[in-house]
C-alpha cells in the first residue's frame, strides 16, 4: 500500500468512519440509549455545527497553546540533548530526572504547576511541553551519540575541534531522530496542553480553550457538546502532526529520503 | 599506463627516504581476562614512494595497523614515525580512505569532498576551487554528478568520491583500508587502474590494506603479510613497473601469486 492513491488514503479512513458511525446510531436506537450517556452520532454533529463559532476559537487557542509547547519542548529538549552528546557525566547526573519527566503523572503536579505560575495561557504551554518533551530528548541525544565510527575517525583525521564535530557531524547525523521524535511529542502536546487546561479552567472565566469547554460541557451533562470537543480535539492533533509531516518533508529533503527517491 | 614512480627499483631505500617506520609496535586491546594483543613488537618500515600491501586473514590486525599509523589508535607500546615526525605531528601529512566510503549522507559529492578543508585550515577559496576540480577530474567524475547525494551514486562513485575526498589534502601518505572490498570484480579492476595512475601523478605513498593476494600484487612494490600481530614476512612483486590488466593473466603473476600464497598459508597457525 506504499503507493496507494491520493484518493483512496482519504476515501479509506472516511469509509471507516461512515461504517462506526452507522454502528453506533443503529446500537443507540437499538438499545435504547438516553442521550446523556451517548448521543446519535447526529446529534453530535449537530451540536458541533451549534457551537462552531466557540470549537473554532477553543481550537485555536488549544493549538496555539500546543504549538508553542512543542516549540518550547523541542527547543529546550535539543539544548538539553546536545548537553548530554558533550558530557556523559551530565548524562549520567541527569538522566534519571529526565525520565522523572516521563513517568510523573501530569495530573498530580499540575495543580503545582498552577500554585507557580497562575492561572494563565503559559501555564499550559509549561504543561504542554513537560508532557511532550522526554521524546525529544531521548530521540536526539541518541542521535547525537550513535554516528558512524568511520565518520567519527574521519573527523579525527583532520582534527576536528568538539564544536566542529557537533556541527558538521552530530548534529546533522541528528535531523532524522528528531524528526521521529517531534512525531511522537506533537501529538503528546495537544494531550499536554489540553489537560492543562481542564486545570486552568476550574477557576478561569478568562480562557476559553477545548479543555475548558469539556470542562463546562460535562458538569452541564451536555454529552453531544462534550463529544464535539472531544472530536475537535483530534482534529487538532490531526493538524498538528500534518505540520510536522511538512517539516518532515522540507528537514529530511536535505537529507537522504528524497535523494533516494530520485534513484528509485 | 606507466608507472612513473621507480623507486623500488633502485635498491633498498635509505633511512632518509623512510615514510613509515614502525618499530616494535604493540596494541593491546582491553585488560585482565579480556586481554587481547593485536599487534605484538611489529616491526616495519616503508620507503617514500613505494606502494605497499598489507595482506592477512581477516582479524590479523591489518585495519588496527592502519589506524595506528593514521593515528587514530595510539599503540600501547613502540613507535610509529611519519616522515621522521612521529604520527600526531604528521596527521595533515597523512588521509586515510574508509572500507565503506564514509560519505556523509546530507552532503553533495562536491561538500564531501571539500568537507577537510571546513574543518582544518585550508588555502583560499579560489586555489581550492581549482584543487577540487582537478581531483574530481582525476578520480574520473562528471561535472554533473558534484551536486548528486551520496545516496544517488553507485558503490563505484562512492568510492571514488571517497578517494577524492582523502586527495584534497594533498596527502604525502594515503592510508587505505580495504577499500574495494565490497565491489564487483571488474569495478574493483578499474578501480586499481585508477589508484595506480593517482598515486603516481600525486608522487604518494601508499598503505594498501587487503586479503586479496591478486589486488595486492597487481598494485604493490611490495607485500608485507601480517599474522598474529607481526609481519610474517615482506614479499618484493618483482614485475615490471608497467602494469596493465593483461599482466594478471603472465605466468610471473601466477609465479607471484604462488609465492605470496605459500607465506600466507604457513604463516596461520
Amino acid at each position: 500500500m506504499k503507493n496507494a492513491p491520493l484518493w483512496l488514503r482519504i476515501l479509506a479512513p472516511i469509509s471507516v468512519f461512515a461504517v462506526v458511525a452507522g454502528i453506533w446510531h443503529v446500537a443507540v436506537t437499538a438499545f435504547d440509549i438516553p442521550p446523556v450517556i451517548l448521543p446519535k452520532p447526529g446529534a453530535v454533529l449537530q451540536a458541533m455545527w451549534t457551537a462552531r463559532w466557540k470549537l473554532l476559537t477553543g481550537s485555536s487557542i488549544t493549538l496555539r497553546a500546543a504549538g508553542a509547547g512543542l516549540l518550547a519542548s523541542t527547543l529546550v529538549g535539543c539544548m538539553i540533548a546536545i548537553l548530554f552528546s558533550q558530557s556523559s557525566l551530565l548524562r549520567i547526573a541527569l538522566y534519571p530526572y529526565v525520565i522523572f519527566l516521563q513517568t510523573v503523572p501530569i495530573v498530580a503536579i499540575a495543580p503545582l504547576l498552577i500554585v507557580w505560575s497562575g492561572f494563565e495561557f503559559r501555564t499550559v504551554v509549561l504543561v504542554s511541553c513537560i508532557i511532550s518533551i522526554f521524546p525529544i530528548i531521548s530521540n536526539v541525544t541518541s542521535g547525537l551519540l550513535s554516528i558512524d565510527p568511520n565518520h567519527v575517525d574521519l573527523f579525527r583525521m583532520q582534527g576536528a575541534s568538539r564544536w566542529k564535530t557537533l556541527t558538521k557531524l552530530r548534529i546533522p547525523s541528528a535531523i532524522p531522530h528528531l524528526v521521529l521524535g517531534l512525531r511522537i511529542s506533537c501529538g503528546l502536546s495537544v494531550i499536554g496542553a489540553i489537560v492543562g487546561e481542564l486545570f486552568v479552567s476550574s477557576s478561569s472565566a478568562d480562557y476559553d480553550g477545548l479543555g475548558t469547554i469539556m470542562n463546562a460541557m460535562q458538569a452541564q451533562l451536555r454529552t453531544a457538546e462534550l463529544m464535539g470537543a472531544v472530536i475537535a480535539c483530534t482534529l487538532l492533533g490531526i493538524v498538528l502532526f500534518l505540520i510536522v509531516q511538512l517539516i518532515d518533508f522540507v528537514l529530511l529533503r536535505r537529507w537522504t529520503r528524497v535523494a533516494g527517491f530520485e534513484n528509485a | 599506463m606507466v608507472l612513473s614512480n621507480t623507486a623500488w627499483m633502485s635498491g633498498p631505500p635509505s633511512a632518509a627516504s623512510t615514510a613509515i617506520q614502525c618499530t616494535g609496535v604493540s596494541v593491546v586491546f582491553g585488560s585482565g581476562r579480556t586481554e587481547q594483543r593485536v599487534l605484538d613488537r611489529l616491526n616495519l618500515i616503508v620507503p617514500r614512494g613505494e606502494i605497499y600491501s598489507l595482506l592477512g586473514p581477516s582479524g590479523c590486525g591489518k585495519s588496527t595497523l592502519l589506524r595506528v599509523m593514521a593515528g587514530l589508535i595510539e599503540p600501547t607500546s613502540g613507535t610509529v614515525m611519519i616522515d621522521d615526525a612521529p604520527v600526531r605531528a604528521a596527521r595533515d601529512l597523512t588521509a586515510f580512505v574508509f572500507q565503506e566510503s564514509a560519505l556523509l549522507p546530507w552532503r553533495s559529492v562536491w561538500q564531501n569532498v571539500r568537507l577537510p578543508y571546513e574543518i582544518r585550515k585550508g588555502p583560499t577559496s579560489g586555489e581550492l576551487k581549482d584543487r577540487m576540480e582537478t581531483v574530481l577530474d582525476l578520480v574520473g567524475f562528471k561535472k554533473t554528478d558534484w551536486h548528486k547525494k551520496p545516496s544517488q551514486l553507485s558503490g563505484g562513485m562512492k568510492m571514488r568520491a571517497s578517494i577524492a575526498r582523502a586527495l584534497i589534502t594533498n596527502p604525502r601518505i594515503l592510508l587505505m583500508d580495504e577499500p574495494f572490498a565490497a565491489l564487483d570484480d571488474m569495478l574493483r579492476s578499474k578501480l586499481n587502474d585508477l589508484l595506480l595512475r593517482i598515486v603516481a601523478e600525486a608522487g604518494c605513498t601508499m598503505m594498501f590494506v587487503t586479503h586479496n593476494i591478486a589486488e595486492a600484487i597487481y598494485l604493490s612494490h611490495s607485500i608485507a603479510i601480517l599474522s598474529g600481530g607481526r609481519i610474517a614476512d615482506t614479499i618484493r612483486v618483482g614485475l615490471p613497473s608497467s602494469r596493465e590488466a593483461a599482466i594478471r593473466s603472465t605466468p610471473e603473476f601466477a609465479t607471484q601469486y604462488g609465492r605470496v600464497q605459500e607465506v600466507l598459508m604457513g604463516s596461520e597457525v
